[in-house]
């Protein structure tokens, strides 16, 4: 299993040169083959800001905007209705923990106060003073026979139980 | 990466015969396994026959709603005027449903094949398959694939892309999904007018779930009297069915089984069923979106799309939750309401509102500050949000909460005389 983090800045930086630059650029440009209008490359443009930033700030929504011909508002009307796409920095390391009814049954909730007490978030939501963890509970990860399953940044992980947490958090040094 | 169960001597392995063959993963291992010789026979038939022969199977749509797959390709232009679009539903996202996720992640070339014939067939030269952004690890496997099979060239002009989704259970309506496609919010569309007359990019489109694509090389190769044979029960529901079984059995997992096959075996004995000393309360039969069903009715369900409507569910898109005697039914259908609210796409009133309103009475009831009537006023609201919508979500939300107060209505009252402790701080 792969350990991926995202490489973005720390909480409340900024950047300001351009994510559209060099192989970025390249790649959006070949997304933008794949459909017929440029507002169809929207999803995967902003997938590829949260790749490079960790979050999408306002300035990287204005910068999609203006490569794809929308206006900043609609790109933010996007943004702020798929879940998936942080507004604000979040930690190094983002956790999603299914909380939904089949999860549930087979004690999720007992998880994520495993991974709130492990990781030192604390609350859901929130960072953890070191800046490494932000745990969140989702709606249903569709793993729902291999309950709980556990999202660390890109890492689908299954059958977390809170026993196991402890050495699912050491795995990300 | 789980491994799927060892097959049961009662399953009939059609769609899920190769899961937990890494080899089958590859483009060599899929072709050594007989994988791409349907589609380059299908490449060489006129479409026309194609869909004929998918009519003739009775293969009905795998995500939920059970359409005949053949009568919706036919309705795609015959005389082709604008381009045409196949969409591809992997945004799994149903509660109690996995099924879509083990076929793309163990037999990622069958999706491929079963995409790529049926593109063929509504003479689509573009395929979207729409998997939703949780699914990371049936993406990368999906890409791999794609690459390794375009690079021997076994799609001919047809051009397939991957479409990431980003955390939205709406976008699994066939509408929401082409809006997202778009570079849209997800919000489902007004119909008429139908995909197959204006879809994505306004152009014909047809959208079909993952598990009924990869049925469709079986049904060439084998023929759709095989296919037709394979019903159990009712000859309207024909072939295989991936079931996704979770919560309280001894041994959740995908099984497949022919449709007809009884709900009761695939629980007690594929599943193993409950764990020691506990009994079966209530059980989910098709994923969130369908009423619970009672012990009684549990035991006395076929799982065929009439079977299930016969015990007053749904067959839905199969994914099957089991609650057992220590589960909280209204803690669980808080749960699910919660769960509605959160995915609305606020678009209509009676959903935006209905989903959260039905949200915040259960878990007072659950902080037990329930009023009398509050059980009237949640069976009130549901009305309002049943066949009122542009999409089926809010119907969806009151599925269970209609069936469990009719159902479980004692669980509910003990809350309101509170003979049961709160569980939730108000």
């Amino acid at each position: 299993m792969s350990v991926s983090a995202h490489p973005g800045p720390p909480a409340g930086a900024e950047e300001t040169a351009p994510v559209f630059a060099g192989p970025t650029l390249e790649r959006l440009q070949q997304l933008l083959t794949r459909y017929p209008t440029k507002q169809a490359a929207l999803l995967p443009a902003l997938w590829l800001v949260q790749q490079a930033r960790g979050w999408i700030s306002d300035r990287d929504m204005a910068e999609v905007a203006e490569l794809l011909g929308l206006t900043p508002a609609y790109v933010k009307g996007v943004v702020s209705f798929y879940t998936m796409y942080h507004q604000h920095p979040v930690g190094q390391h983002f956790v999603q923990v299914c909380t939904t009814s089949p999860c549930n049954l087979c004690g999720a909730e007992a998880v994520v106060q495993a991974l709130l007490e492990r990781t030192g978030a604390k609350e859901l939501g929130a960072t953890s003073p070191d800046g490494r963890w932000t745990v969140i509970e989702v709606e249903c990860l569709g793993a729902c026979g291999f309950a709980t399953p556990v999202l660390v940044d890109d890492d689908f992980i299954e059958s977390v139980t809170p026993e196991r947490v402890a050495e699912l958090v050491a795995r990300y040094k | 990466m789980g491994f799927p169960h060892k097959p049961h001597p009662r399953e009939t392995l059609v769609l899920s015969q190769h899961f937990g063959q890494a080899e089958a993963r590859s483009y060599k291992g899929w072709v050594k396994r007989g994988g791409y010789a349907m589609l380059e026979q299908a490449l060489a038939t006129e479409p026309a026959k194609i869909i004929d022969v998918v009519k003739e199977s009775g293969l009905r749509g795998r995500g939920g709603a059970g359409f005949p797959t053949g009568l919706k390709w036919s309705f795609m232009p015959k005389e082709k005027k604008k381009p045409h679009y196949l969409c591809v539903n992997a945004d799994e996202s149903e509660p109690g449903t996995f099924k879509d996720r083990e076929i793309m992640r163990w037999t990622p070339h069958a999706l491929l094949e079963g995409t790529a014939i049926a593109a063929h067939a509504i003479q689509a030269e573009v395929a979207y398959i729409y998997v939703r952004g949780e699914f990371t690890e049936p993406y990368a496997i999906l890409e791999k694939a794609l690459t390794e099979a375009g690079a021997a060239g076994v799609f001919g002009q047809l051009q397939i892309h991957l479409h990431r989704g980003a955390g939205a259970y709406i976008c699994g309506e066939e509408t929401a999904l082409m809006n997202s496609i778009e570079g849209k919010r997800g919000n489902p569309r007004i119909k008429p007018p139908f995909p197959a007359a204006a879809g994505v990019f306004g152009m014909p489109t047809t959208i079909n779930n993952v598990e009924t694509l990869v049925a469709v090389p079986h049904i060439l190769k084998r023929g759709a009297a095989w296919y037709k044979g394979l019903s159990l029960s009712n000859p309207k529901s024909t072939g295989t069915k991936l079931f996704s079984v979770c919560g309280h059995v001894r041994a959740p997992g995908n099984y497949e089984v022919t449709l007809g096959f009884p709900l009761k075996d695939l629980v007690y004995e594929l599943c193993g069923g409950m764990r020691p000393g506990r009994t079966l309360k209530a059980c989910i039969p098709g994923g969130s979106s369908v009423p619970i069903l009672d012990r009684a009715e549990t035991e006395g369900c076929l799982l065929d799309y009439e079977g299930v409507v016969e015990q007053g569910s749904m067959l839905g898109s199969g994914g099957v939750i089991v609650f057992d005697d220590s589960a909280d039914m209204v803690y669980q259908i808080m749960r699910l309401a919660r769960f509605y609210a959160h995915e609305s796409c606020a678009q209509c009133t009676q959903c935006r509102e209905g989903t959260a309103w039905t949200t915040k009475i259960l878990e007072r009831i659950l902080a037990g500050q329930g009023k009398t009537a509050d059980l009237d006023l949640l069976l009130d609201l549901a009305d309002n949000m049943t066949g009122k919508t542009i999409c089926v979500l809010s119907d969806s939300c009151a599925a269970p909460v209609v069936s469990g107060i009719k159902k479980f209505r004692g669980e509910f009252e003990d809350y309101l005389a509170g003979r049961r402790r709160p569980v939730l701080v108000a």
